[in-house]
């Protein structure tokens, strides 16, 4: 297992090359050096020689990708690429453009992200899982059918429309919690209560279809029969039977969705002015901010690939025939 | 028990929101109930709270608060004026020659400006660490090492401040930092040019942080007090000079920008100090100054807080203003002590929605309205004034309108060959003319304001907005090639005017009089997607009337920018907001010699004409005056004939504001209006409390409708069960 475990980091290495690689290209493709600069330095009086000041020191003066007045490895090391990313493995983010430091706001902005994040995944997950459980319990019910119905129905509408529409109903006409805001400790509940609620709504139809459909299909093999015809109830046929062997496919999704957690929603933290990671990458594009958005990206990554070995690992919890090698 | 659990959920609800006193949906914490607080939104977070910095109006929002230049505007009277801040009096310059002589300000031999600022004493700055000293009279704070700083993460983990007196030093060592190597003034190129010897101070600076970095001390602090400026002296401890090269006398305006407020150097040696920046402990994070409020939390990813600077020397309420401020009650606090409130707390918003519904809710004292609430918070009258909707009237909540210091316009590019006017022959230069002109009228700038700004805007007949010296307003005014004088008002003229000269450019009917084919313009443009659609079909539309055919050349706001720089834009909108009440600074803006396309100046037009280009360097330097208004008027025909732009609108602001609210005047040019402010907190109280009761019964619907689906769900399940074990 530690074997597999070190040989999938490695694995990982050219893939955040390439992820980082890609990111800088499409980032330059769209701006130009001049540009983050100019975004930095204001559009007033701004001169040519400020511009290059600005450029030069923060190593955007140099070539992009190839520097053909060095010599030697230095024409590969002595470029804005490899200046900026060879950092980012050691997860030294340095300093956004505007002077800041990355790793501080990361640090300072993951708290509120998980605050919301981590409710609304589990409260998300035990209410679709549940509901889904219910539907496949009442399958080829009227029950089911509307089930499956206000799931479609639900998974049509846009998240914006539950945001805004949550925010004018439970806020605005009703006045039960705060629009938007945020504070810390326990006073953090009340701004959170909606976000949280909102987000669990939005994605119940989707997920709920979709472990319906896993459920349906456990429901069909043989070893449900054959639980039945023990006597065993339905309900623990669907619980201690269909339930955990449906497991895998469940934590496909599950478990590489975990360590993603920590990025935040873009949507959710923007309306309820959540200060979260997922505002800040907003920002950072909004502010063409290199530094920060390849630092944001190759966060993801890394969390990314590190959400895929967790899930394989965890295959190995559920079902005992698994084995890593 | 079961019962009691199934409760358990909605009771915790009850007594979270419980917790928050009568109103849940107060963002603020309850123990600010009833506070002199006010509450203000931002949209986007500062970049710089540096004043060397620092240039955009949401950064001026705090830092003009916080420092204090020698100058400032007075806060009610109109046309806008300058009147001391720290300084004793608004300083006259002195001219002198090249020698050194005093001469008269007309004189021909006037080689310097010499301004002497003489600060009042006694004044303060505000508690920060960097003045602390210890029992030995020694600054406590100046000389940490990397690891004194292991646990300190804002300025409240230093346990110690003071303060000191602001001196005249302060000033200078500010105008210093302007050429700081390590920093990026945006003014420095333009002050470079007049402030006597700042160009070459710089050069020094640089070399001086080379040989830093050089003996491996890289970001070490750069003691700026250590060279000397020529042009810029502390005379004595309250007094300072600053020569300006030859006559610039919109100098004055500069010294009420954050630029030229004092920066104390123990200040900005405190924040060089190994490991701050680190920790972003800097002086573009921490501003530190010696104006009414001062910065107590700065989390610009949530939210801002000003509150009282303890030091602070108190001011006076203005006694003078325009006749109708006292109809406003805008003198009812005249010769009291500012400031009025206590704390201003400044939330982060980055959507509009949920702004607006905060301050309905009562919990902003002040907003802009957007496109999308206009018509819910605006109603206009028969004649045309704006006044508030019976919803918000009926809150209390009243508008305040004003003119901005602003111009939008649509530009020509003068270098192009088709509708610019660098071509060598006069022929082609008359028919590019008319062509501008035909367009000019065309371009139907009344709808365009109706239809996307809300009517919030009056047309433009030149570039010198209402309020500033130099605008003209009446028949004396209008642009006489765009307008009739009729029924007193403007009148644009008709289409068949513009066809007609559209027709002697050389285009009847929009087609080229020689070759038959249509003529095709280009109009280069920020296109950020659908939302942008129906502003640029209008242009399209209107140069269909001509008939003209319009090709837009959509692109980001980069890309944009880079055309208009390399002059390859040929036809293009923008605008301009004005740094100074002069009107130099939008003259400026048509003076060939600052070409963008040639030297990267502001005239993106590119527009040059000899003799506007002379009356522009007299103009600059004179007085406000009948003799000024008079080569104003003649730049001005020369712009009207010229067509260099379609003089599109100054727009309109709309503030809205709550009862409570008072002593709030619309100030274009002074961002330091949180001083005169008042509020009435008890008031606030009550309407919030009145506006934001918490409406239970949707709870208990939701509560109903939840047991009422899941008990045949329930029901279900049981009968099922039992069938299985009956089976």
């Amino acid at each position: 297992m530690l074997a597999y475990v070190i040989r999938r980091l490695f694995y990982a290495i050219p893939i955040l090359i390439g992820v980082n690689l890609l990111t800088f290209t499409l980032f330059f493709v769209v701006n130009t050096p001049d540009d983050m600069a100019r975004m930095q330095l204001g559009v007033k009086r701004v001169t040519p020689e400020a511009i290059e000041k600005w450029k030069a020191e923060r190593g955007y003066d140099k070539p992009l990708l190839y520097n053909e007045n060095a010599a030697g490895a230095a024409r590969l090391t002595d470029t804005i690429f490899f200046e900026k990313s060879a950092k980012l493995f050691v997860f030294d983010f340095g300093r956004a453009d505007d002077g800041r430091d990355i790793g501080h706001e990361i640090k300072t902005r993951m708290g509120p992200s998980l605050a919301i994040a981590v409710p609304t995944f589990l409260l998300g997950l035990f209410v679709t899982v549940s509901f889904a459980l219910l539907l496949a319990f009442f399958r080829a019910t009227n029950l089911d059918f509307w089930g499956v119905v206000l799931c479609v129905a639900m998974m049509s509408i846009s998240s914006l429309f539950y945001i805004i529409g949550g925010q004018y109903l439970v806020s605005k006409v009703w006045h039960l919690v705060p629009i938007s805001g945020y504070a810390g400790g326990l006073d953090a509940a009340r701004f959170l209560l909606l976000p949280v609620l909102i987000s669990v709504v939005a994605g119940i139809g989707s997920s709920t279809r979709w472990y319906r459909t896993i459920f349906l299909e456990e429901i069909g093999k043989d070893y449900v029969r054959t639980a039945r015809a023990k006597g065993l109830s339905e309900a623990a046929v669907l619980f201690r039977h269909v339930l955990r062997n449906a497991m895998i496919p469940i934590l496909t999704g599950v478990v590489v969705v975990i360590p993603l957690l920590f990025m935040g929603s873009l949507l959710v933290e923007s309306f309820f002015g959540i200060p979260g990671l997922g505002s800040y990458t907003i920002d950072a594009i909004n502010a063409q901010d290199f530094a920060v958005v390849r630092a944001m990206v190759f966060i993801g990554s890394v969390l990314y690939i590190v959400g895929l070995l967790l899930t394989d690992l965890s295959y190995t919890l559920v079902d005992p025939r698994v084995r890593l090698q | 028990m079961r019962a009691l659990s199934c409760h358990v959920p909605l009771l915790s609800l009850a007594i979270l929101l419980g917790g928050c006193g009568e109103v849940w949906n107060n963002p603020y914490p309850s123990q600010d109930g009833g506070g002199n607080i006010l509450y203000s939104a931002f949209t986007e977070r500062p970049k710089h709270l540096d004043p060397v910095q620092s240039y955009s109006e949401d950064e001026a929002e705090f830092n003009s608060q916080i420092y204090e230049p020698p100058l400032q505007y007075h806060y009610l009277k109109r046309p806008y004026e300058l009147v001391p801040l720290t300084a004793e009096a608004v300083p006259r310059p002195r001219y002198v020659d090249a020698a050194g002589r005093a001469v008269a300000a007309e004189s021909p031999k006037v080689a310097f400006s010499v301004y002497e600022i003489r600060i009042r004493p006694g004044i303060l700055y505000q508690p920060h660490p960097a003045f602390a000293r210890d029992g030995d009279g020694k600054l406590r704070y100046h000389d940490l090492a990397r690891q004194d700083l292991q646990g300190v993460h804002s300025l409240r983990d230093f346990p110690h401040s003071g303060t000191r007196e602001l001196t005249a030093e302060d000033y200078v060592y500010q105008i210093k930092r302007l050429a700081h190597p390590r920093l990026h003034s945006p003014v420095f190129g333009l002050m470079s040019e007049y402030i006597v010897g700042l160009k070459e101070f710089a050069e020094r600076l640089k070399q001086a942080d080379a040989a830093l970095a050089a003996g491996g001390r890289r970001n070490a602090w750069l003691d700026l007090s250590q060279f000397p400026l020529e042009g810029v002296q502390a005379v004595d401890r309250y007094t300072y000079r600053i020569r300006i090269r030859g006559r610039y006398p919109q100098f004055a305006y500069w010294l009420a920008m954050n630029f030229f407020a004092p920066v104390p150097v123990e200040v900005d040696r405190f924040f060089a100090q190994p490991g701050m920046a680190e920790k972003n402990l800097t002086l573009d994070w921490y501003p530190v100054g010696t104006g009414p409020y001062m910065l107590t939390e700065n989390n610009p990813n949530a939210r801002m807080v000003l509150e009282r600077n303890p030091n602070f020397r108190g001011e006076p309420y203005p006694s003078e203003g325009e006749p109708a401020d006292a109809g406003a009650g805008l003198f009812d606090d005249a010769g009291k002590r500012m400031p009025f409130i206590d704390k201003v707390v400044f939330s982060r918003e980055r959507e509009g929605i949920p702004y607006w519904n905060k301050f309905l809710q009562g919990y902003y004292d002040s907003s802009g309205i957007s496109s999308d609430s206009f018509d819910q918070a605006v109603r206009l009258s028969v004649e045309g004034e704006a006044g508030v909707s019976p919803e918000m009237a009926e809150k209390g909540i009243r508008l305040e309108t004003s003119v901005g210091t602003a111009t939008r316009y649509f530009a020509f590019n003068w270098l192009d060959p088709l509708v610019g006017g660098s071509q060598p022959d006069a022929a082609s230069r008359e028919r590019a003319k008319k062509l501008r002109q035909a367009i000019s009228i065309a371009l139907d700038w009344e709808e365009f304001i109706s239809i996307f700004a809300n009517g919030r805007g009056i047309s433009a007949q030149g570039p010198i907005p209402p309020g500033i010296f130099g605008f003209r307003a009446g028949e004396a005014g209008i642009n006489p090639v765009v307008y009739d004088w009729s029924n007193g008002a403007p009148r644009r003229k008709s289409l068949n005017v513009a066809r007609r000269l559209l027709a002697e450019a050389g285009y009847p009917d929009g087609r080229d009089a020689k070759s038959g084919q249509p003529l095709v313009l280009y109009l280069d443009t920020t296109d950020r997607g659908p939302g942008d659609k129906p502003r640029l079909d209008w242009y399209r539309k209107q140069f269909a009337r001509l008939p003209i055919q319009l090709e837009i050349r959509g692109t980001d706001y980069n890309r944009f920018q880079e055309k208009v720089r390399k002059g390859a834009a040929q036809m293009f909108a923008w605008g301009w907001n004005a740094d100074y009440p002069d009107p130099e600074n939008f003259l400026f803006l048509f003076h060939g010699p600052q070409s963008r396309a040639r030297t990267q100046g502001e005239n993106a037009a590119n527009y040059a004409n000899p003799e506007y280009d002379r009356l522009f360097q007299q103009v600059k330097h004179m007085e406000n005056g009948p003799a000024r208004q008079a080569l104003i008027d003649r730049m001005m025909a020369i712009l009207h004939e010229d067509a260099p732009w379609s003089f599109g609108f100054h727009p309109k602001d709309y503030g809205l504001i709550h009862g409570w609210v008072s002593n709030l005047k619309p100030n274009n040019m002074a961002r330091n209006g949180l001083k005169y402010r008042r509020i009435d907190a008890a008031q606030r109280e009550r309407r919030r409390a009145e506006w934001n009761r918490p409406v239970l019964w949707p709870l208990g619907i939701v509560a109903v409708l939840l047991a009422a689906s899941a008990a045949p769900a329930l029901w279900g399940w049981r009968r099922r069960e039992q069938a299985r074990g009956r089976a």
